[in-house]
């Protein structure tokens, strides 16, 4: 092999060799942890919110008139909205799932006094909602019952109502009661107005909280009662598959017919809802994936220009090589054999650094760690950009005449 | 001699001007890239406050429960309880005393084409406009006997006014806002500061209220906040009120409250003044943790609240770490060229140019190729801030993607810097060339 003369010439040419290598560790170090970060962040984008988002939209209105009247208003909109061709259900709701605005509580198997260690506490969301949000939302019973008609309550600012039972996520079941959690009772703070504890009646599959960077998201609690805060409603409407869109307009037209003194506004579908939320998840990893290209043409272009530069500068050497009978295949697999040493340098370097930056994002950002497979994947990565980056000034030294040998340059 | 370098350089340049292109490419796209991720981090890291930044406090008590603190570890609330917030206007006699709520109240505009429509209101105390400051465009903010009164006057933001009064002069007419009419005492000019000096609970960026009217209104109204409300224990608890009175005497946290002092000696007399009061409260058996009070400035409490976002920074890094690479590699390139000009370097020595002489010739080469790519750098962070406001639309990062002047100077500085500092090695090597060698391979 011809090991011996690269290894000697890639010594007299230190500084090239140690700039190329330097670029390769920074850039496998960069891709290895963006790739990793991009991944996670489409892994979040993509979850299941545990709704039906496709054919859910939310709409709220806020009443100025001087006699406006929040609890008729609320119930002739729900049965006019239920009314509507096209609707599978409506639910009155505090806040819309993934809206990044909510209320949350701490649900715990003992009262508040006792101290902490003697109790399990889980802070969750709360949706105040009526007997209809199950089938609203789209989720899915595995336990226990829906709430009925007769568990639903009013809440204003100065009656909380008497709420009795929950329904609760299956996560959050999991975690307070992990033998099974319908029929026990929990005490949750400002959802009643005393300390009495609420029955869970039901556990539903998956339901996310509003706030999408939450590390609980996946604790949510519905609770059977129509806010009636501030003069203000909300409702969380399901279409019929394919009818939203057409929908949207409609239901927000009949809510102003319904009563005129107030604002009908924030008609939003859910999709679009979630599409806010993930934005600046959405936007890291296409700002990740522009510096990765970036990075790798910069990397690939400077291996171009760099061997270009070599091959001029050793053109005689090669004409003499090619006059003593190495053959064009000889002296391409020099340089390509060159151009893999010189990275493979580089990757030595920069596999520490990968987990040096690694460690770096793990303390500051709260990132996992690298699993271990990226590493020789961007290394392979690396090398085929190096090889593809040197195959054309190595094919041009390979056509270099032996001719060129008996020249003065 | 600069000028005669300069043709020098050019005539180079010229000569191999795919290598040019290159190393220009390259000190471009990381300048661009660099500058574009600076540019929103400086945003995100910038006070509008800074000049009276040791007179301006950001008041935070602990009034949390004993058994956990609001934030690990031992943070206390970021906002406060209505009972601590009116304690501490009535009792300190420090300079001003802002103390203030975000939340909604529908507009009436008196135009029959203009719908009614939702408008963001700040509930704020009088103190409120000498300490945060925007600049009034018409009229004035209001005093202590509109405070009192909840008297129904109202500032109206620059946009507003455009709406319903057309930005007209509005003071003394009335608008009417959540079923009452409201007096306009004053009309600011356009005001963004960011991060948002009073509030940051809800995002630091999403831009200022519509409206501003006394505080004591949306009390009066029994309004809470429309951004955060917290509690550790429910207001109804300890006490027979129920519903708002209960929850105006709650520990729950929900206001913000910044003082500003007239010199940097009364904070620390205001610390004091704090720290009695919570104190006394404790003996009236409030106040269960430790004594933990905070007394920011607005920069330290940005950045107590994180308000500069991981991403971002996450981000600088990256593109700085991409420079980094995009300046190894034109080393390398100038390397090259420079090593490839060994024949004409020993020929100029020989000739009688020194060693300074050469130096300052190919210095001023990598000074060309840094400016040149520092303009690049500079189109390319402007295409690259136009597709952050796309790629952010709708959300309030969206409004941090903006170039100013002093950022232009900034990041030519950087890419002549960069360049100069890429241009050292290749430009000491290129000194090295002993003119005999040369001469004699010739």
């Amino acid at each position: 092999m011809e090991i011996r003369p690269i290894a000697s010439a890639l010594m007299r040419n230190k500084s090239a060799m140690v700039l190329i290598a330097l670029q390769v560790a920074i850039t496998l170090a960069i891709v290895c942890n963006s790739v990793f970060i991009i991944l996670q962040r489409i892994e979040k984008v993509n979850r299941p919110s545990g709704l039906d988002d496709s054919s859910i939209f939310s709409i709220a209105s806020s009443g100025f008139a001087a006699n406006f009247d929040l609890d008729g208003t609320i119930r002739s909109d729900l049965d006019a909205i239920r009314a509507m061709p096209g609707i599978v259900d409506a639910t009155p709701i505090n806040s819309v799932p993934l809206s990044n605005g909510g209320w949350s509580e701490g649900l715990s198997d003992k009262p508040e006094g006792t101290t902490l260690k003697d109790r399990k506490q889980e802070q969750t969301s709360i949706y105040m909602v009526d007997e209809h949000a199950v089938k609203a939302m789209g989720v899915e019973l595995v336990a226990g019952r829906n709430f009925n008609a007769s568990d639903v309550t009013v809440r204003t600012q100065d009656d909380l109502g008497k709420v009795e039972s929950i329904i609760i996520t299956q996560e959050l079941a999991d975690k307070l009661f992990p033998e099974g959690a319908v029929g026990k009772s929990l005490y949750a703070g400002g959802i009643v107005d005393d300390k009495r504890p609420v029955t869970v009646v039901g556990v539903i599959r998956r339901l996310q909280a509003p706030w999408v960077g939450w590390d609980k998201v996946e604790h949510a609690t519905l609770v059977p009662a129509i806010l009636q805060g501030e003069g203000g409603s909300r409702y969380l409407i399901r279409a019929e598959p394919g009818q939203r869109d057409k929908l949207m307009p409609l239901v927000e037209k009949k809510l102003t017919e319904i009563n005129t003194g107030r604002i009908v506004r924030d008609v939003e579908s859910l999709q679009q809802t979630r599409a806010d939320s993930y934005r600046q998840d959405r936007a890291m990893s296409v700002i990740l994936g522009t510096v990765i290209v970036a990075l790798l043409i910069v990397t690939g272009l400077g291996i171009v220009g760099m061997a270009s530069f070599w091959v001029t500068r050793r053109t005689k050497q090669i004409g003499t090589r090619r006059a003593l009978g190495a053959r064009r295949f000889d002296i391409r697999r020099y340089f390509m054999l060159e151009n893999a040493i010189v990275i493979g340098i580089g990757l030595v370097l920069g596999a520490l650094l990968t987990y040096g930056f690694n460690l770096w994002l793990m303390q500051h950002y709260e990132l996992p760690r690298l699993a271990w497979y990226y590493l020789p994947i961007g290394a392979v990565t690396m090398l085929l950009l190096g090889q593809l980056a040197v195959s054309g000034p190595a094919s041009r030294a390979s056509r270099v005449s032996p001719a060129v040998a008996t020249r003065s340059v | 001699m600069f000028r005669y370098n300069l043709w020098l350089a050019a005539i180079s340049l010229k000569r191999n001007p795919v290598l040019t292109a290159l190393m220009i490419a390259a000190i471009g796209l990381g300048i661009g890239m660099a500058m574009t991720s600076y540019t929103v981090l400086s945003t995100m890291s910038g006070n509008p406050l800074a000049y009276k930044n040791d007179l301006v406090r950001r008041v935070q008590l602990d009034n949390w429960g004993a058994e956990q603190p609001y934030n690990e570890p031992n943070e206390p609330p970021e906002l406060m309880s209505y009972r601590d917030v009116t304690n501490l206007l009535e009792k300190s006699d420090v300079q001003y005393r802002a103390a203030s709520y975000p939340n909604f109240l529908p507009i009436e505009p008196a135009q029959r084409e203009l719908q009614p429509y939702m408008l963001n209101v700040l509930f704020a105390t009088g103190d409120f406009f000498p300490v945060f400051e925007p600049p009034f465009r018409f009229g004035n903010g209001w005093g202590k006997a509109e405070d009192a009164n909840a008297t129904r006057v109202v500032v109206l933001g620059h946009e507003t006014n455009e709406k319903v009064f057309g930005g007209a002069n509005s003071v003394g007419k009335k608008v009417r806002l959540g079923g009452e009419d409201y007096t306009v005492v004053g009309v600011l000019h356009e005001w963004d500061p960011k991060p948002k000096p009073y509030h940051v609970s809800n995002g630091a960026f999403g831009g200022v209220e519509h409206v501003f009217v006394p505080f004591k209104i949306g009390i009066e109204k029994e309004l809470t906040s429309s951004s955060n409300n917290s509690c550790w224990e429910s207001p109804a608890d300890d006490d027979d009120s129920s519903g708002y009175a209960a929850w105006l005497a709650s520990d729950c946290v929900w206001l913000d409250f910044t003082v500003q002092v007239k010199n940097a000696d009364q904070v620390a007399e205001y610390r004091r003044f704090l720290d009695n009061y919570v104190t006394e409260e404790k003996k009236a058996g409030r106040f269960p943790r430790k004594l933990n009070n905070r007394l920011y400035s607005i920069s330290e409490w940005f950045e107590a609240q994180n308000v500069v976002s991981r991403d971002a920074r996450t981000q600088v890094w990256l593109a700085f770490a991409f420079l980094l690479v995009c300046l190894i590699n034109t080393v390398g390139l100038l390397l090259a060229k420079f090593m490839g000009k060994s024949p004409e370097i020993g020929l100029r020595r020989a000739v009688g140019a020194s060693k300074p002489q050469v130096f300052a010739q190919f210095l001023t080469e990598s000074a060309v190729v840094g400016v040149a790519g520092g303009m690049l750098g500079l189109g390319l962070s402007l295409l690259g801030l136009l597709a952050l406001r796309t790629l952010y639309a709708g959300t309030s990062n969206e409004r941090l993607a903006n170039m100013d002047w002093s950022l232009v100077a900034v990041t030519m500085a950087v890419a002549l810097v960069a360049s100069l500092l890429a241009g050292l090695y290749p430009t000491w090597r290129a000194c090295q060339v002993q003119p005999a060698t040369q001469l004699k391979t010739q």
